[in-house]
């Protein structure tokens, strides 16, 4: 006999109507070494793996065919980045370099307001969003956690969002989890935290609160073993994903015995 | 006025001199870059369908980009 399980409902991450079988999403730098990132994508099976464009001569040139070749290697879709752009024109400037680079519609889109903690520019980033879109692309924007700005990311045209859950490679895990939360209430589109986890447990924990998908680089890539790392991030994220399935219970104030108090041996004797 | 005379541009911000009525191709090879990348000139796309048709002014400033690692 089977039990039916709530997780039967569960139904696979869909970006702009695509489908993916993982709700972890990879950044490639800051590895020990291609090898290691590349076993890294084997061991966490990402849905999408995240890339750049740089200016490249000589040993770069030879890096960037390295990392091209790993990338058909790995065979996962790629999500390019718009990193370090400061402007609307860099960012879409950048973004079509990427997609006839890459191949694809795909485009993270970063736009950088202050670079000392990277935060995003989040009074241009819908203006930004919206361009790329009219053009074509489907926009994932790295963005804050701040409600009315990921709405108007939304009213735009972005089929899904990603908030930080802190600055970019700090680790700090959900450093405002009321408002993750309250996002995560208050919007229907897929959510990705995207920047600022460091540990399994922060990525379980988003994933528990009901977000659709992470996005990790430096978690994994930083990590002593980075491939051991990458499915331990890879098995958190599936942890809260089922967990946010099952429903969790309601906290209480006040001690609940779990185990029947009738019949209790020796209760009440003097 | 020589319509011979060479332009300067700048491309990945390094200085290079070019023949007068070169065009994006010529810079592109001129810098040997091997594909796969992209180009931008004066901060505009450039899809490679038009590198030999797009002629170069005097201090357009190009950017060849290529694939690299990112988060």
């Amino acid at each position: 006999m089977s039990m039916e399980s709530p997780m039967s409902s569960s139904s696979p991450l869909t970006l702009y109507g695509e489908t993916f079988s993982s709700r972890l999403l990879l950044g490639t730098s800051r590895y020990p070494s291609p090898s290691v990132l590349l076993a890294a994508v084997e061991r966490a099976q990402p849905a999408m793996l995240t890339a750049s464009l740089r200016r490249q001569t000589g040993a770069g040139g030879e890096a960037s065919q390295s990392f091209w070749n790993l990338l058909r290697e790995a065979k996962v879709p790629v999500l390019p980045n718009t990193a370090g752009c400061h402007s609307l024109q860099e960012a879409i400037t950048t973004a079509e370099m990427a997609r006839e680079v890459f191949n694809t519609d795909w485009i993270k889109l970063e736009l950088i307001g202050d670079d000392y903690t990277l935060q995003p520019d989040t009074l241009n980033l819908p203006e930004a969003a919206s361009r790329l879109i009219k053009a074509g692309f489907k926009v994932l924007p790295y963005c804050t956690e701040d409600l009315v700005l990921c709405q108007r990311l939304v009213d735009v045209g972005c089929q899904a969002v990603m908030p930080w859950a802190a600055p970019i490679g700090t680790g700090k895990g959900p450093v405002n989890p009321t408002a993750m939360r309250t996002l995560r209430e208050r919007l229907n589109v897929p959510l990705i935290v995207d920047a600022g986890l460091g540990l399994p447990s922060h990525a379980c924990q988003v994933m528990e609160w009901g977000y659709d998908a992470v996005l990790l680089n430096t978690a994994v890539a930083l990590a002593q073993d980075p491939v051991a790392m990458a499915g331990a991030f890879a098995d958190a994220v599936q942890a809260g994903h089922n967990a946010f399935l099952a429903g969790a219970m309601q906290a209480q104030d006040t001690a609940q015995p779990s185990t029947p108090v009738l019949g209790t041996p020796f209760w009440h004797h003097a | 006025m020589s319509e011979s005379a060479p332009i300067q541009v700048l491309i990945n911000q390094a200085p290079h001199e070019l023949p007068a009525n070169a065009t994006l191709a010529d810079a592109v090879q001129c810098v040997g870059i091997a594909p796969p990348f992209a180009a931008a000139v004066n901060l505009q796309f450039v899809p490679k369908t038009q590198y030999a048709s797009h002629v170069l002014q005097a201090n357009d400033q190009i950017e060849l980009i290529a694939p690299i690692t990112g988060g």
